[in-house]
């Protein structure tokens, strides 16, 4: 009787404490839902969105507003949410420029910043920070998985990327891993459109492959000129240049390319087809790489938040170090740096159906660890 | 640097400013006629490449599509004209600016609610699709040869509506005297609406062509705008002899600079810096020759003759 009683107020206590835990949070996003970038913003938003709304906490409460992909804009936004609606969490960042102006001043004002999808390595190294997670990946992850899939093939590449922090972090990361000869390293501009010019320097290049770090808008375009411009080079690119929410746009120029990703439809665990199938019920597309990132980062918050008050920085922070999730990623478990440790695979684009899409070929990292991990002191 | 590459990149520039002049012929025709800054002809140029896309997938055929984009953009700018830059003509610049770039943000939300954010689906018709062997052993894009020749075409079209023709004659006159042309009996409104329609019908054309080769997607038009605007200043405001120079200027000078400065820089410096830094430069190099050719004629190369 007495173990029934202590049982008793044992359970009695548990179901208090959860409920002294649901403390509300306030969430603000910042994404790009207009412009060129909206795709993967709105993508994004959904994920995000569909993460909260499953975990049913009803003391959640998101706010989000369109970044346009402009920096000052998201640098506004982010004033507003931290000193007006006085936000707890800040997330939703696509890009990572905008992400570096915005996440180190609001970490430095004590609020959490949980990214979705920008990770540049200025944030993963020396200067990380306690209350600044990835859920995503660090931004070199999936290029350093590309290069090491071209040594299988390529002795001589041919590699381009945007000028801007991730194009960055994409070529290094690119070569830290690939080990033939680099033919030509190009940057063009963020926004690009015609690459008229940097086909005809592939074309002129003698590589053996080409590897272009081209997301959103600018990897249709280039997708589309490539395939009319008579060059018979085989493409690559990390999953962002051929994530499901250009496949579309590109159409069968994209078929048989391959690309590399942490993700695809057809990863084959019980989360992920919850997930794929609550997403087309939900928004009736298939989700893309962003919106697993985004679903994740609110699982992630949700699963804090569910445990602990987000006032309370310390035991907030544990619980979401701990990752206590069912990712559509299948293993997910974070680093000291608190970027994601996990699988990265090659994927090739397939026609599923009517509908473009990727399909996993093979691992090419397990438990995949970034480069700056070791540089951070915390 | 090969000679097949030299010829390429050429092209390609050539390529580069048909397309730019015919956004900016319709620009400079409005500046010069109605002495309007219009900045939402980027959004004219987006009505051309959604339009052209819907009908091509609604209909499969790319013709039909290229069909619908003039008369989409066409009608969507008589239709503006009628209802809001009519009512601009009298007022200063910063009150059209103000306008305009009023119109930018509805034309773009408008697009989003119709088409949805994620970019559509054109591709370039079975009959341009494919390379041609160049002299020296390189490959080039049909489709790219044909926006130049319906660039060189659309070029002397405009030379002969201009200046052979009675509407030619009208615009012109309004051009360099616009209460004189109307105290002369000519309905200066319908002029000036059917102006805007003939520039909104340009943009509309240069969206549908370029958006096969690029992605259809909202706010498609507002780099190509800047760059047109870089032509007209280039050219001479007002001037379409100066829209069609300044956009050649623009197209080879942007394109060669993105292939040489990288190499230039690459003398002194590593690969990896070296595409970072030219790559920069690159992108600046249009804007400094602005600077210059402003600097030496603050009127643009060929002024119209009236400012």
């Amino acid at each position: 009787m007495k173990k029934l009683v202590s049982a008793a107020t044992l359970a009695l206590s548990m179901s208090v404490s959860s409920l002294a835990f649901a403390e509300p949070v306030k969430i603000g996003m910042i994404t790009t839902l207009s412009g060129g970038g909206a795709g993967l913003g709105i993508d994004t938003r959904d994920g995000f969105m569909l993460a909260i709304k499953q975990a049913g906490n009803s003391e959640i409460e998101v706010i989000t507003e369109d970044d346009g992909q402009k920096p000052e804009l998201a640098v506004q936004i982010a004033d507003k949410m931290i000193q007006s609606d006085q936000v707890d969490i800040l997330t939703g960042i696509v890009w990572s420029n905008l992400l570096m102006a915005v996440a180190p001043s609001a970490v430095a004002q004590g609020k959490f910043y949980v990214s979705t999808n920008a990770a540049p390595a200025a944030l993963a190294g020396e200067n990380c920070n306690p209350l600044y997670f990835n859920a995503a990946y660090q931004n070199d992850n999936l290029h350093e998985a590309m290069g090491e899939y071209a040594n299988k093939d390529y002795k001589k590449m041919f590699i381009m990327a945007p000028n801007y922090p991730a194009g960055k972090d994409s070529l290094t990361g690119f070569k830290r891993f690939y080990k033939g000869e680099v033919a030509s390293e190009v940057y063009t501009q963020v926004g690009q459109t015609d690459y008229a010019a940097e086909i005809a320097q592939i074309r002129a290049s003698g590589a053996d492959a080409v590897f272009a770090f081209l997301p959103g808008g600018m990897g249709i375009a280039f997708m589309k000129q490539y395939a009319q411009s008579g060059v018979d080079i085989p493409i690559m690119g990390p999953g962002f240049s051929f994530s499901q929410d250009v496949l579309g746009a590109i159409g069968d120029a994209a078929l048989g390319v391959k690309n590399s990703g942490h993700w695809a439809k057809d990863l084959d665990n019980e989360a992920n087809k919850k997930f794929v199938e609550a997403f087309q019920a939900e928004y009736g597309r298939l989700p893309s790489i962003y919106a697993v990132q985004a679903y994740d980062a609110g699982q992630l918050i949700a699963s804090a938040a569910a445990k602990a008050d987000v006032k309370d920085t310390e035991a907030f922070r544990a619980e979401l170090l701990k990752a206590d999730i069912q990712s559509p990623r299948g293993k997910f478990k974070f680093n000291t740096n608190q970027h994601p440790i996990q699988d990265i695979y090659v994927r090739e684009v397939v026609k599923d159906g009517d509908v473009l899409t990727n399909k996993i070929l093979a691992p090419v990292f397990t438990d995949h660890e970034d480069a700056y991990a070791k540089d951070c002191k915390m | 640097m090969t000679l097949a590459l030299a010829l390429e990149q050429l092209l390609n520039g050539l390529q580069l400013g048909v397309m730019l002049f015919l956004m900016a012929a319709g620009l400079t025709l409005i500046f010069g006629v109605m002495g309007l800054i219009n900045l939402a002809h980027g959004s004219l140029y987006m009505v051309g490449a959604f339009a052209c896309a819907a009908v091509a997938a609604a209909t499969g055929s790319f013709w039909l599509g290229l069909v619908a984009s003039l008369a989409c953009a066409a009608a969507a700018g008589a239709i503006v004209e009628l209802l809001v830059i009519r009512r601009l003509y009298d007022r200063d610049h910063l009150d059209q600016v103000l306008a305009t770039f009023a119109l930018i943000l509805m034309f773009s939300e408008g697009t989003r609610w119709l088409f949805g954010s994620f970019p559509l689906y054109l591709d370039i018709p079975p009959l341009l699709q494919g390379a041609v062997a160049l002299p020296g052993g390189a490959q080039y894009p049909v489709y790219r040869l044909a926006i130049i020749a319906a660039g060189a075409l659309v070029a002397f079209g405009l030379y002969l509506l201009i200046g052979k023709t009675r509407l030619g004659m009208r615009i012109r006159a309004g051009e360099s005297d616009r209460e004189m042309i109307g105290a002369l009996g000519v309905d200066i409104r319908t002029l000036y609406t059917v102006v805007f329609a003939l520039g909104a019908a340009l943009a509309g054309l240069a969206g549908a062509m370029v958006g096969a080769l690029q992605s259809v997607q909202v706010g498609m038009g507002e780099p190509v705008l800047i760059l047109a605007f870089v032509v007209i200043v280039i050219g001479g405001i007002g001037s379409i002899k100066g829209a069609l120079l300044g956009a050649l200027l623009v197209g080879v000078v942007d394109t060669l600079g993105r292939l040489l400065l990288p190499k230039l820089v690459g003398v002194f410096l590593q690969p990896a810096q070296a595409g970072m830094i030219g790559g920069a430069a690159a992108s600046m190099l249009i804007y400094m020759m602005m600077a210059l050719i402003l600097a030496m004629k603050p009127r643009g190369l060929f002024p119209a003759a009236h400012a």
